[in-house]
């Protein structure tokens, strides 16, 4: 098949919400350029937001302090557990506390570097400029972050980074800030102006007149479908990682918001775009069912290492120096163990392909803390990883603190996501995409401790003034279940239940989702080539239709079903795994996370082709056919290089 | 390994309930307590029954989400460790494993293992946050804090919400989840001018919300899969003192 079986290609589109002139000053005149809804008007606007996780939390919470009637959703029990609280490492921000000369636009600078040339300079520089803002927002909500003995904020160097600027609450930051996030919107709920929705599943976008004016639900205990209304919808439905079956996501993550938006018509941008994260615990069997990941900034003091000779079977102990192969140090001495991810992730396949991979398979690489214990002391290494130690014994039953670590990498976020502009509103009028589920500031590849950052950014600071401009038109018209656009949006919702009920096949739901998982690792992971990609379409397509005729969804819509949740999950990821191939098979060069075996250098590190591929790729939904937007990235201040952290 | 599990099957919250016995073969000890549970819902499934409800996410310890009584004790034998996290290794072949959901009244069971822990929102909503709207914050380094109290308000802030302290205790008492915001908040400068406020409306909230009280049974933190002191109770206890006195 040529490529135009696979896409056709549509108009460009353009970020028209972005000022131009001086990056320093464009989000203060983007602000003043917004137009205000005054405080008697909030009360007469209703915003759903869809997910509580650090962006969705932070909005809902800052929205409902704005005065907005608020309406949020989660699938889980509380919000409290949406998987922002499983983040490890840290939040980067520009502080420059340590007076190890960072500053805003170093920050700025890394993370377009980081994202390899793929992201928008205005969203990126407004990133770091307001990561400063976060770290005080949180700690005045009581977010206990290191100190250091004068009582001060403690920050760690982190992948990707050469100065120390990242704030962390042991391996729990992710934790600490969500609950900051949950209490504020506790407070908000309280005080009325939020109402929480939890266990409730979004499964359908409601659009009238051409604006987002709601969602079908469902009420996951009852089964209840329902129909509910506002003026502007904002998604922050995370990653959508689960595409892969085994991530380091939660297992109830899914992409089923955001899909469903983008079928009735948001672009989806990068959706290729995967992180894969180096430090991850390995596989233990057929029977895993998820990923652990051990954070990155173990990296900080643990090294690297495999055996020098393939198939070297003895335990690490008996390993003598000169044997051990510390790849990352003698690969990239500048940066050394603390390469990005994605660079870290390749080396660490590579050595293992090579035959000279450690443990279970030979799928697994050593992360040896012996030096920083022989270093700092024991009690040093414990007081930073402490926890992260003992999680990793919990789980392999082996010591740390006696015997390195093992880890491979595993799909841990995805920087793809919806499209949005620089207001974060997608190409739906009145439907705005926050935190994982958007797009916009990673590029390629997300550096580490940049992903609690960005949620937050979003969430507490950007969407709350840029929503505003949106809203001032409103309130839109009263809507009810009469109207036509709703009545087809929850009938959409039950045919599609009663199907995936009817069809009692011979196959388990988690069966379809392992195997598309294994074609995603196999053909869309961390190398991908033509041939394997072409491929992986058409089985996912085989597989695709196989699942509407053989699984066996157990039960009825009524009450808590948690097989019928997880179908339709499935049902939404195999769409999105063939659009995921479709963009990885179309960008034809490698860059960041996205490596294309055959778009590489000599020394085997990823080739950019700035010439062909210097845009976001925002696919419109098409069936089998998608249509490509291309969104021109230009850069003015951090010119495009090959990335070197040698 | 092989398992006889005897795990509790209610269809809602009107159903009465009962234990169901199931047999399981081909356990691997590298499995997960949750996994292997998988694997029974794969069959369950597949011979036409109605798999075993239970909640779960992040299966990595940190979401509070699983919430299993194993053979009568909240999140199983191991200590400081969540249902997700335990391993088949620590069962032996032809064990009998008990399977509960959290009992309380607190915490009313709505399918199978599956409760709903709304209290403790609601515990929350009562005054577990510092009032700080977004926008409103000083710069970070304003306020020192010393380390001995960011560290004691860290540890006590790693609470997950799973809600085993409730069910371990005798009294169903959420004392030790509601002590841990206190203590987390109290230790902060930030958490000052509310402190007082805030201790008497969550503990009005928790009772109003159906737990019992406390006797300090101790229970809870021997359950507590992140190690909650019980001297956060203490803490608690005396803020609630110095509070009402203010108040009087």
């Amino acid at each position: 098949m040529t490529m135009t079986d696979y896409y056709t290609l549509g108009d460009p589109v353009a970020d028209t919400k972005a000022p131009d002139g001086p990056i320093e000053t464009r989000w203060e005149r983007r602000r003043f350029g917004a137009k205000l809804v005054n405080p008697a008007n909030k009360r007469k606007l209703t915003v759903i937001v869809v997910g509580t996780g650090l962006a969705g939390g932070s909005a809902a919470a800052t929205l409902g302090e704005l005065g907005y009637q608020v309406k949020s959703y989660c699938y889980q029990d509380s919000p409290r557990r949406a998987h922002s609280i499983a983040a490890q490492g840290g939040i980067n921000a520009a502080k420059n506390y340590r007076n190890d000369g960072d500053s805003v636009h170093r920050l700025f600078y890394d993370t377009v570097k980081g994202g390899d040339f793929r992201s928008r300079e205005s969203n990126v520089h407004r990133l770091a400029q307001i990561s400063v803002q976060i770290i005080d927002q949180c700690v005045a909500q009581g977010v206990p972050f290191a100190r250091e003995y004068g009582g001060l904020l403690d920050t760690r160097s982190f992948g990707g980074a050469q100065v120390s600027r990242t704030f962390y609450a042991r391996g729990q930051t992710g934790q600490q800030l969500l609950l900051g996030a949950y209490q504020a919107l506790e407070r908000q709920i309280a005080a009325g102006t939020v109402t929480m929705h939890d266990r409730h599943e979004m499964l359908e976008l409601i659009i009238v007149d051409g604006r987002a004016r709601g969602i079908v639900v469902r009420d996951l205990v009852t089964g209840e479908i329902s129909t509910e209304f506002a003026d502007a919808v904002v998604l922050a439905s995370g990653g959508y990682g689960n595409v892969f079956f085994l991530s380091t996501n939660a297992k109830g993550c899914n992409v089923t918001a955001s899909w469903r938006a983008h079928r009735k018509g948001a672009l989806f941008a990068n959706p290729c775009y995967t992180q894969i994260h180096p430090t991850c615990i390995p596989v233990s069997g057929d029977h895993q069912s998820k990923l652990t990941l051990m954070s990155e900034s173990l990296r900080n003091d643990g090294r690297v290492w495999v055996p020098k000779a393939k198939g070297d079977n003895r335990v690490p102990a008996d390993i003598p120096e000169d044997e051990r192969d510390y790849y990352l140090e003698r690969i990239y001495p500048a940066f050394g163990n603390l390469v990005p991810r994605d660079i870290a992730s390749r080396a660490a396949k590579n050595v293992c392909d090579e035959g000279r991979g450690v443990g279970p398979g030979g799928l697994g690489v050593y992360l040896d803390f012996a030096a920083a214990i022989g270093r700092l002391g024991r009690d040093a290494v414990e007081a930073k990883y402490g926890n992260l130690f003992e999680m990793y014994e919990r789980i392999t039953g082996e010591d740390p603190y006696s015997t390195p670590m093992r880890i491979y990498p595993a799909v841990h976020y995805t920087m793809g996501g919806l499209w949005v502009d620089y207001d974060l509103q997608s190409t739906v009028p009145g439907l705005f995409v926050i935190g994982e589920a958007n797009f916009s500031d990673h590029g390629a590849n997300r550096l580490g401790a940049s992903a609690l950052m960005q949620g937050l950014a979003d969430g507490y600071f950007v969407l709350p003034n840029t929503i505003g401009d949106y809203l001032a038109a409103g309130p839109f018209p009263k809507l009810d279940g009469e109207n036509v656009e709703v009545a087809e949006a929850r009938k959409l919702v039950e045919d599609r239940i009663a199907k995936l009920l009817s069809i009692n096949g011979d196959r388990t739901v988690d069966s379809f989702h392992r195997e598309l998982g294994r074609i995603m690792w196999e053909y869309c992971g961390m190398e991908r080539t033509d041939a394997g990609l072409r491929k992986a379409i058409t089985e996912i397509r085989e597989l695709k239709a196989e699942f509407w005729q053989r699984a066996k969804v157990p039960g009825d819509g009524e009450g808590l079903n948690q097989s019928l949740e997880r179908a339709g999950r499935v049902a939404d990821f195999f769409e999105l795994a063939e659009l995921m191939c479709i963009d990885a098979l179309h960008r034809e060069e490698s860059c960041g996370g996205h490596f294309r075996a055959e778009s590489q250098t000599e020394e085997g590190e990823a080739d950019r082709d700035d010439e062909r591929f210097s845009y976001v790729a925002a696919w419109e939904f098409g069936g089998d056919t998608p249509v490509l937007h291309k969104e021109e990235l230009t850069f003015d201040y951090v010119h495009p290089s090959q990335r070197s952290y040698k | 390994m092989s398992l006889k599990l005897r795990i509790w099957r209610q269809a809602d919250a009107q159903d009465k309930g009962s234990m169901v016995t199931y047999q399981l073969q081909n356990v691997s000890p590298d499995m997960s307590f949750l996994e292997m549970l998988d694997v029974l819902n794969e069959r369950l499934t597949l011979d036409g029954e109605d798999p075993v409800a239970f909640d779960h996410d992040c299966r990595e310890g940190i979401c509070g989400m699983c919430s299993l009584v194993i053979n009568g004790i909240p999140h199983g034998p191991e200590k400081a460790t969540t249902t997700c996290q335990l391993h088949m290794r620590h069962f032996t072949d032809g064990q009998t494993i008990d399977i509960e959901p959290w009992r309380a009244a607190a915490f009313p069971v709505v399918k199978d293992l599956v409760v709903d822990r709304r209290a403790f929102d609601k515990i929350i909503q009562a005054g577990g946050y510092i009032s700080a709207p977004t926008g409103s914050a000083p710069d970070a380094h304003a306020s020192p804090v010393p380390k001995a109290d960011a560290d004691a308000a860290f540890e006590a802030a790693t609470c997950i919400g799973c809600g085993a302290c409730v069910a371990a205790c005798p009294n169903g008492s959420g004392m030790l989840f509601t002590a841990a915001k206190i203590t987390h908040l109290g230790l902060m400068p930030q958490g000052q001018p509310e402190r007082h406020t805030r201790v008497i409306d969550m503990i009005n909230a928790h009772d109003e919300a159906g737990f019992g009280g406390c006797t300090n049974t101790g229970e809870c933190t021997s359950v507590c899969p992140k190690g909650i002191p019980l001297e956060t109770i203490a803490r608690l206890n005396k803020d609630y003192r110095q509070a009402l006195r203010a108040a009087s």
